[in-house]
């Protein structure tokens, strides 16, 4: 892990011209510290060892696992990873055996590594698109009750997903089901059980949150610029499409991470939506089914849970700046 | 999996692309050509409708009959027995006591490491290292997450070498080994961990963020008037960030009520350990009880309905600046 370089994490100097002026001086005070100014430094010996307790007791746990993950199934069941240098050992046959062995008691993760992405794909993608929209519409197109009925979708997270959860499960049986069944029907090679449930929950879980932040961005472009286009005669469809997704790309660009991470790591949605089948359910659903299983076979689970971690950890490491912007769009306003 | 098996996933992903591409490009077809009379209308709509469509059948509808179900037993009759069930049976009552100790502790004190974390790295050397250690977690599913811990959490019986840190630990200073997952009630503890775990490095991150907003002024005023470091922070930094404390204690405390993943992996709420969003789904799902399910999904709703009425407040006020 600490081969990756440590990227600027928090608000970026690229956040944009979008932020209030007093928060932006307020943000070149901090940059500029670092080269020129007096450091004001709040910190002290005791508060430097803190931390670095902090920081170790959080990253030693994964490391432990990672480390278990390369060693030899005998090895990982009579001893502590702590004493690798005592008993030495490393291997990839955990990693071969989850992924590659064909064996009917093996965990067989290619499947659902598969399945993981395309899930992940499409519920990103389609409450984004869904959301940008809605967003532009609440911002830019006035009509009476826009406020009240943005205050409501925002409200709309209220709901705890578990509430939507059994008649949204029927509504899909009735109405659904016998569509796949029909597309299955028509053109053979697309199973019966497909991704379609899934990727239409995450994209209606997804989208209270989405539109609320994508909102706060959207509707922070300068109106001189709207206005002009729409002096020029631009439609809606052109100024959403030539203007407004153009300038929302950083916030588009940070909830699609938020999103990405979201789905790829959700389990609920899977149990409940995907059948369980090697068919259809993600990485994170075979994962928990293999504690429950096999809670002992700690070669495997290693190297299983690593598997299922690394997406995600690529996409926070290589994105993490966009990432963070996303969790602060809405919240630091608060 | 097969090479068909491939290919048929892949067609279906393309498949789905084309749809939505198709959907999303009537839609701007007609939004472009929508009829002259009436035109602001059509075009909202287009604009609207999708999101609106979504959140109706995915959120708004199911959760009106979710709150009708809870009052029906399986065969459609009106009753209070499940709300009857959630308050009298031990068990249940348990997962509720459960559910309060996790939303009592949780926010707290990951907002506390998560402070006295940012405090201490703000403006320190490698402080954008400090933060993607403890931020890293995030990226972590809460499954990925539960076999994590539940590996420091392992247990070895007998005289055997122990391969859980934790026990390892405690034979190191001499004690016996736990079987941490199976003793009640520490066992609700040590999960409350691994959600602490996850949750810190958010509230780090929006802290650290605020923190950096605090006018340096102010701190160099107090600083001049002979404040120590502990009395700069409680009177000068605290009031600064307050908005964002109560942003990350109440994201925190929605986040911990639903939690569900964690309890799930690790002990599937045995052994006393169960909270209602796990409970939720076990008997809905598992135990096919849906009256009982429908009901613990609303005493969720009634738990979180407070802290978001107050956000929704916040916001409103926050509009009406605007």
């Amino acid at each position: 892990m600490s081969s990756v370089a440590p990227a600027d994490l928090p608000i970026g100097k690229d956040r944009g011209s979008l932020e209030t002026a007093a928060e932006t001086t307020a943000l070149q005070d901090v940059v500029g510290t670092k080269t020129g100014r007096v450091k004001q430094r709040l910190t002290s010996r005791t508060a430097t060892i803190v931390s670095l307790i902090i920081a170790v007791v959080w990253t030693i746990p994964t490391f432990g696992l990672f480390i278990s993950s390369f060693r030899p199934a005998e090895l990982i069941r009579e001893t502590g990873w702590w004493t690798i240098f005592q008993n030495w050992g490393f291997t990839l046959d955990n990693y071969a055996d989850v992924l590659l062995s064909t064996s009917s008691s093996s965990p067989q993760l290619g499947a659902y590594i598969v399945n993981s992405i395309a899930i992940a794909l499409l519920g990103t993608l389609i409450p984004l698109v869904f959301a940008s929209m809605a967003a532009y519409a609440f911002a830019w197109i006035k009509f009476k009750g826009a406020n009240a009925l943005f205050v409501l979708v925002f409200a709309l997270q209220i709901i705890p997903l578990q509430m939507a959860l059994v008649p949204l499960l029927q509504i899909f049986s009735t109405w659904l089901r016998p569509m796949q069944a029909w597309l299955h029907d028509v053109v053979p090679i697309i199973p019966e059980q497909n991704y379609a449930p899934v990727w239409l929950a995450h994209a209606m879980f997804g989208l209270p949150l989405a539109i609320f932040l994508l909102h706060n961005f959207i509707s922070e472009i300068p109106s001189d610029v709207i206005e002009a286009a729409r002096v020029d005669g631009a439609t809606h469809g052109q100024i959403f499409f030539r203007i407004v997704l153009p300038l929302a790309t950083p916030a588009i660009a940070s909830f699609a991470i938020f999103q990405f991470i979201w789905v790829w790591n959700d389990l609920l949605v899977a149990l409940i939506f995907s059948g369980g089948t090697q068919d259809v359910a993600p990485l994170t659903q075979r994962l928990a089914e293999m504690v429950g299983t096999r809670g002992q076979d700690w070669q495997r689970l290693t190297a299983a849970a690593f598997i299922s971690m690394i997406i995600p950890l690529i996409v926070f490491f290589s994105l993490q700046r966009y990432f963070v912007r996303g969790l602060l769009a809405g919240s630091t306003k608060g | 999996m097969t090479t068909a098996d491939l290919l048929g996933k892949i067609l279906q992903v393309v498949m789905g692309l084309a749809i939505f591409a198709a959907v999303v490009g009537l839609l701007i077809f007609f939004i472009d050509k929508a009829p002259k009379k009436g035109r602001d209308y059509w075009q909202l709509a287009g604009f609207l409708a999708p999101a609106l469509i979504f959140l109706i059948i995915g959120l708004i509808y199911p959760a009106i009959r979710t709150s009708l179900l809870a009052f029906q037993d399986n065969s459609g009759n009106w009753t209070l027995d499940n709300f009857i069930w959630t308050f009298t049976q031990p068990t249940a009552i348990r997962t509720l006591i459960n559910t309060i100790i996790w939303v009592l502790f949780v926010p707290t004190i990951s907002t506390i490491i998560g402070l006295a974390y940012a405090v201490f790295i703000d403006r320190s050397r490698g402080e954008k290292f400090y933060k993607v250690i403890l931020f890293m977690p995030i990226a972590i599913s809460f499954v990925g997450a539960g076999v994590i811990w539940r590996f420091v959490y392992e247990y070895r019986s007998g005289d055997r070498e122990q391969i859980g840190l934790l026990n390892a630990i405690v034979v190191a200073f001499g004690g016996e080994p736990v079987q941490w997952m199976q003793t009640d009630p520490i066992n609700t503890f040590l999960l409350i961990v691994v959600m602490i775990w996850i949750q810190t490095g958010f509230a780090m991150v929006l802290l650290s963020a605020a923190i950096k907003g605090v006018p340096t002024e102010q701190i160099e005023a107090a600083q001049l008037d002979g404040t120590n470091a502990w009395q700069r922070f409680v009177n000068v930094t605290v009031p600064g960030i307050r908005g964002s404390l109560v942003v990350v204690l109440t994201t925190i405390s929605i986040a911990t009520l639903k939690v569900f993943d964690i309890v799930r992996t690790m002990t599937a709420g045995n052994f006393n350990t169960s909270v209602i969003a796990n409970e939720m789904y076990t008997q809905a799902f598992r135990a096919s009880e849906v009256g009982r399910g429908s009901a613990l999904a609303l005493i969720l709703f009634v738990l979180v309905l407070p802290i978001v009425i107050y956000n929704i407040n916040v916001l409103r006020k926050q509009r009406e600046i605007r």
